[in-house]
């Protein structure tokens, strides 16, 4: 075998299998060792050893799935402590379909607590470091999953997007994210934050696996009432022009006026000018209500969760605090168990569903909610896609956020308004700013995922963006002298 | 702006015990976000339907026929307390 096999993409394993150039066991075995000498805090539970893997075009493919998908006697606690020693006696379904696919469970990723943060901060099971630098975050909520991938501590991961949890990660880490059209993927045993918004999407190397990886996760299935499918099978794509492609660029979601650091506005700007080269026309446009996506959001998103949150209470699973009656032992559970966002979610949900603010708060966040759909109607009969950077920032430092909730909340700017629309978008890789990873976010009307990965493949091709500085940083000890004793050794 | 008062008002619409600390805290964290989401009340949302849900699904039927639910030990397993083949709980008149 002359490539170490944790260098190659998901479907270049899935050939080098094929040929027999490299056997499962030497792929599992490859990413357990990594996964396990994990540094970089991304695994909360690494697979002891390969599950049979059953015959499918993704056989041997070992996968890192988020916390919060409920796996069979696996812990899934959903980053809380309030699910602690939960193994759930049901399997997402999403996960699921990759089993049958063939895929082999690695590990379960960390995340922020039930989802909710941007950071990865807010997990019972610590923070996940960024492997470009150990000193900033991943982005949340599904920086572990997004970590792994691209620390080569797995070779794809799937996740969750509410409001850009699989879009900002994927950027801040400078790999590939995607979040379906909303009703693609199954919900079902998706441990739930805000189940209009919640969809599970794959994060990857590169646009290749992500389509790969989508197309197994996608069904319609009898067990999620919402969800759908999509009406034809995802392709790998193979576009390298984007001839005839309209590219719309949003006011309200671009400019350093409305928070985006001028190197992230610098990457994008560039890349903007590589799609022309390519063939694309791009202008200037608006989404006039994108700007109120956020303080609509932040009303809707909580309001589920306060109500889905509900069910933790110490009596059927998990934590439970001794109480005198059975109010105390639902309030005190509920007080040790959830960590503070998760606490500040519940309190801003229950306040805008409660008496006398339920008009004012969560009645307009969803008329709100509906201009901001017919805005991205209007714009998809001009535009083919909507593009802006994926995130206002590169990743920052460790704790730097973390007491402040709105400067947090801002990192969703430019990934909320897709999803309270439920359109799909895809954040690949555009270069770095600082020496970090920027994104760059494609979106387009509901459905349209395989014209969405033909475009992001094209731009991938053009932009050329070379992650390896954070695959061979890893999250491994980087020198043989930082390996403590008895670690594994490194690849 | 969020008072203490209403703070513990919805800790206890929510089952939610908060230290006086969290309180404190809760109240400027809450208002704080509150004031920015207020600024979709400049918005004329005059007339406008409310979006639930973005899916067109009207109503998802499925065949009414019995069907295996989860063995009740199963559904036990990961209970903290189980008596008699139930969950077990304080009395709500303790």
């Amino acid at each position: 075998m002359s490539t170490d096999p944790v260098r190659l993409t998901a479907a270049q394993a899935v050939e080098a299998l094929g040929r027999g150039d490299l056997s499962a066991a030497e792929l599992f075995a490859a990413y357990r060792e990594r996964a396990a000498a994990d540094e970089l805090n991304a695994f909360t539970w690494v697979a002891e050893e390969a599950p049979a893997a059953q015959d499918g075009p993704l056989h041997g493919i070992p996968i890192a799935v988020k916390d919060l998908f409920c796996t069979t006697g696996v812990p899934s606690q959903s980053g809380s402590k309030i699910l602690e020693g939960y193994r759930p006696p049901y399997t997402a379904t999403v996960v699921e379909n990759l089993e049958q696919a063939g895929t082999t469970l690695l590990g379960k990723t960390n995340q922020d607590e039930f989802a909710m943060g941007s950071s990865n901060e807010n997990s019972a099971f610590g923070p996940v470091l960024n492997p470009w630098d150990r000193e900033r975050v991943p982005g949340g909520s599904s920086g572990g999953s997004a970590a792994a991938v691209a620390a080569g501590l797995a070779p794809w991961a799937i996740a969750t997007d509410t409001g850009g949890s699989i879009r900002q990660p994927a950027a801040l880490c400078g790999i590939v994210g995607m979040k379906p059209t909303y009703g693609a993927v199954s919900r079902y045993g998706m441990i739930a934050f805000a189940s209009s918004l919640d969809q599970a999407g794959p994060l990857t190397r590169d646009v290749t696996d992500a389509a790969l990886l989508l197309g197994h996760m996608v069904s319609a299935d009898p067990r999620d009432s919402t969800s759908i499918g999509l009406p034809e099978e995802i392709a790998l794509p193979t576009a390298q022009r984007l001839d005839g492609i309209r590219l719309g660029v949003p006011e309200e979601l671009s400019g350093e006026a409305e928070g985006i650091e001028p190197g992230v506005m610098e990457a994008f700007e560039r890349t903007l000018r590589v799609a022309e080269e390519l063939g694309a026309s791009v202008e200037t446009m608006r989404l006039p209500h994108a700007e109120h996506g956020l303080s609509a959001y932040y009303v809707l998103a909580p309001a589920e969760a306060s109500s889905n949150l509900a069910r933790y209470d110490g009596v059927r699973y998990g934590l439970r605090a001794n109480g005198h009656d059975l109010v105390s032992l639902y309030t005190r559970t509920r007080h040790d168990g959830f960590g503070p966002e998760v606490k500040r979610r519940i309190m801003l949900g229950t306040y805008a569903l409660s008496s006398g603010y339920y008009d004012a708060y969560y009645g307009r966040a969803q008329k709100v909610r509906t201009k901001i759909a017919d805005d991205f109607r209007a714009a998809f009969e001009r535009f083919d896609f909507v593009v802006t950077p994926t995130a206002p920032t590169v990743a920052f430092g460790l704790g730097t956020k973390v007491h402040d909730p709105l400067a947090m909340y801002l990192n969703d700017y430019c990934t909320v308004p897709m999803s309270l629309a439920g359109t799909p978008a895809i954040s690949i890789p555009n270069g770095l700013a600082e020496g970090l990873p920027t994104g760059f976010q494609i979106a387009g009307p509901a459905f349209s995922e395989n014209r969405i990965l033909e475009a992001a493949h094209a731009l991938e091709g053009a932009i050329g963006f070379d992650g390896s500085t954070a695959l061979s940083r890893g999250g491994m000890p980087s020198t043989p002298s930082e390996r403590g004793a008895g670690r594994p050794a490194g690849l | 702006m969020i008072d203490r008062e209403q703070v513990l008002h919805v800790a206890r619409l929510a089952r939610l015990e908060l230290t006086d600390e969290e309180v404190a805290r809760m109240a400027g964290e809450l208002s704080d976000v509150l004031g920015h989401i207020e600024r979709i009340d400049q918005l004329d949302l005059e007339g406008v339907a409310p979006t639930t849900h973005v899916v067109d699904v009207p109503n998802a039927l499925r065949a009414d026929e019995p069907r295996a639910s989860l063995p009740r030990e199963v559904a036990l397993a990961p209970a903290p307390a189980v008596e008699a083949d139930g969950f077990s709980v304080p009395s709500p008149q303790a």
